[in-house]
């Protein structure tokens, strides 16, 4: 059968190009006067200062990671780890800068929040411009905003937390994060507070040659409830962008957290970013991703279940199209009684993109009776495509239920035929069946994002018929 | 009686492999042919080159419907000027919901947008009378069907995507009596003075209670005989024996 020819996509809104303008820009590279001078204008407490110089010389002293894709084009002498945009932190879209509202505009942020958040923040390079929670969160209790903020105001509580579900010496990204970072969220959900709807920040790079480096620190507390969600997206540039943020999140007793990601970085950025959870006793934590962009991707979020009973789900997605690797995944730790684990990881490639799936599944041997079940499926759209999977069980007790399965197919002539004899293009078709294939991932997306990812999906495979 | 379908000549090879041999036949509007033939006869390659499936090369010959050729056309294409084909083994589509499937291929065969609610409604009908469950409507398109509600799914689509002629490729195998009786009451209700409906089978139950207008043997890529509803009765006793070299 004829293949269907997918030419590169207009990737239309994401890759809207503003003026690379802003108040402050570092020097690239990475010394010890660039940390200070960073440290200065995001007028840090001495306390944090002396963090970034600690971070910094671990950052030195850790080596690259030896596994996974090849990140050598790398080269910290090229990147600013610091671009303070033309805005202060606003409450109101009417006093964010033009140009800035306008970017969030089009990627449709002040509308969601209207219909469907609780909440926003906006990060428009290294800095939040915008960030606004409703009324009532803010009278039980609920704190929503950027992470300076939280450092200056709530000092004590950052001071336990920061870094300490991802310490600084975790690897040599986390150092560099602990060393550079800026923006991002901190949320604090009270105990027994039900956050209904969700709460929302949107993370976007349009300065070339820069990262970013937000902070995410979500505290949800005992028998509290929460979804986060997070959007991420930049314009494509030549030269390669860095994302090293790091989310870390607490659920307590009893608590819930939905941690939802729609990662869609343009295709020159190199997604470094870590995440964890630490979940206690009867407490669950959901990660829901969708990862779409981005040349490099190296990101596996980690749940640790301290205690008994605490359970995870991971439901993710990755999407590789040409000069895509995508290697993404999930690491559990089981270090309690009763917890459980459940993983239904998707990956699709085409035009030559590599999707790995790479994980870790630990049950320590006080984890009695606890189950773990993984299922990973991919689905290569050509010949020229790669999938892999690349699995770590370490199981330390006897009483544990565990299942591993995994899938790898491809769409057959015979089911394009079948579609295309009930009126369906070839092209038609095949979206359908990827879109069929998403569906367990995005049916966990709130109906708006599941919409983006279907759309995302079809900008994808549309193209010119070969 | 309007000429609908007309195959003169067709050499259809599946790869190295010649299928057909020079199958002519003529299919006027309103009429129900039935094709019969022992396993490997040729018929299943008969309804993919209709339908032009890429995995079926068509050699010499040609085939007209509404007056044009079609050797040619892509299968969507083909779909939308009004031919529809059960499949003898329907596809499995993960994530799609029947409701989802049918609306967007009819929303592609008829070119304009399919009304949920109206739509819904002829869904429910139709089910109603296939003796389908209606929770199959939200189910994920053939995902976990048993082959009886495959069969009766295709049916489903048929009735929704209301073709001029209708392919039906062993669309009786393998079903019980009542299914049977199920899918020749789907084809009834679809079956007007306009439409046609080639019948392609290896035994006889379906021709219980639907009455072909002509009835075509096929053995070893060429039709060896035509007649009437009495020659399926014919081999229904007798077999295909007397026909084979």
């Amino acid at each position: 059968m004829k293949k269907t020819n997918i030419d590169e996509i207009n990737r239309n809104i994401y890759d809207i190009k503003n003026k690379d303008s802003y108040d402050f820009k570092s020097q690239k590279g990475l010394n010890k006067e660039i940390i200070e001078d960073i440290s200065k204008q995001k007028g840090d407490p001495d306390w944090m200062k002396e963090f970034r110089l600690k971070a910094l010389e671990i950052y030195n002293k850790l080596e690259l990671p030896t596994w996974g894709p090849d990140i050598s084009e790398l080269n910290m002498d090229d990147i600013s780890t610091y671009v303070k945009p033309k805005s202060k932190l606003n409450s109101s879209w009417e006093d964010v800068p033009d140009d800035i509202k306008k970017t969030f505009d089009n990627l449709g942020i002040p509308e969601a929040e209207k219909k469907s958040l609780a909440g926003v923040g906006a990060q428009y390079d290294s800095e939040v411009v915008y960030h606004s929670m409703k009324e009532d969160l803010i009278k039980q209790g609920v704190i929503y905003t950027d992470m300076e903020t939280a450092v200056r105001e709530y000092p004590e509580i950052v001071k336990k937390y920061f870094m300490k579900c991802v310490p600084v010496y975790d690897h040599k990204f986390v150092a560099l994060h602990g060393a550079v970072w800026s923006g991002g969220s901190f949320v604090y959900v009270p105990k027994g507070v039900k956050v209904d709807i969700p709460l929302q920040s949107y993370f976007r790079l349009n300065s070339p040659e820069s990262g970013q480096f937000e902070h995410t620190l979500i505290i949800v507390d005992e028998g509290a409830s929460l979804h986060f969600i997070e959007g991420c997206s930049a314009p494509k540039y030549n030269k390669v962008n860095l994302h090293a943020g790091c989310v870390e999140l607490y659920v307590k007793e009893n608590a819930y957290l939905r941690y939802s990601t729609i990662e869609n970085w343009s295709k020159n950025m190199l997604n470094l970013n870590t995440k964890k959870a630490i979940v206690e006793k009867g407490g669950q934590i959901d990660w829901v991703t969708g990862s779409f962009g981005s040349k490099i991707s190296m990101l596996y979020p980690m749940s640790i279940l301290n205690g008994e009973g605490a359970k995870t789900e991971f439901t993710g997605i990755s999407f590789a199209g040409k000069g895509q690797n995508l290697d993404n995944g999930f690491k559990v730790v089981h270090n309690a009684p009763n917890t459980s684990s459940v993983v239904n990881a998707k990956s699709i490639s085409k035009n030559g993109g590599k999707c790995t799936y790479r994980s870790l599944v630990r049950i320590n041997e006080e984890a009695k009776n606890s189950k773990s079940s993984v299922s990973c499926e991919s689905l290569m759209l050509d010949d020229i495509s790669i999938s892999d999977t690349i699995p770590t069980n370490d199981i330390r007790n006897d009483d544990v239920e565990f299942s591993h399965e995994a899938k790898i197919g491809k769409i057959s002539d015979k089911t394009i035929f079948y579609l295309m004899s009930r009126g369906m293009s070839e092209e038609d078709a095949k979206a359908m069946i990827v879109r069929g294939f998403a569906y367990p991932i995005s049916k966990e997306l709130p109906v708006e994002y599941a919409v983006e990812m279907n759309n995302l999906i079809n900008l994808e495979l549309e193209g010119a018929i070969g | 009686m309007s000429k609908l379908l007309e195959i003169k000549n067709l050499f259809v090879n599946a790869g190295e492999k010649e299928i057909l041999k020079g199958i002519n036949l003529k299919i006027n509007a309103g009429e129900i042919h039935v094709i019969m033939g022992p396993n490997g006869s040729g018929k299943t390659t008969t309804a993919n080159a209709i339908l032009n499936n890429p995995l079926y090369q068509k050699k010499s010959g040609e085939i007209i419907f509404e007056g044009e050729n079609i050797n040619d056309l892509k299968t969507d294409e083909i779909a939308r000027r009004g031919i529809f084909m059960s499949f003898q083994l329907p596809e499995e589509i993960p994530g799609v919901s029947v409701t989802n499937f049918l609306k967007y291929a009819k929303s592609k065969v008829t070119g304009k947008p399919v009304k949920i609610f109206e739509f819904k409604n002829e869904l429910k009908t139709y089910m109603d009378e296939l003796k389908m469950n209606p929770k199959n409507m939200d189910r994920s398109l053939n995902v976990g069907f048993s082959g009886g509600e495959k069969k009766k799914n295709e049916i489903l689509q048929l009735l929704v995507l209301n073709p001029k002629l209708a392919i039906l490729d062993e669309t009786d195998s393998g079903l019980d009596v009542d299914a049977i009786k199920t899918v020749s009451k789907g084809i009834e209700i679809f079956k007007t003075k306009e439409n046609s409906v080639l019948i392609i089978t290896h035994n006889t139950k379906i021709l219980h209670s639907l009455k072909p207008d002509y009835v075509h043997v096929l053995v070893d890529g060429k039709i060896v005989k035509t007649g009437d509803a009495s020659l399926a009765k014919e081999i229904e006793e007798n077999g295909y024996e007397q026909y084979k070299k």
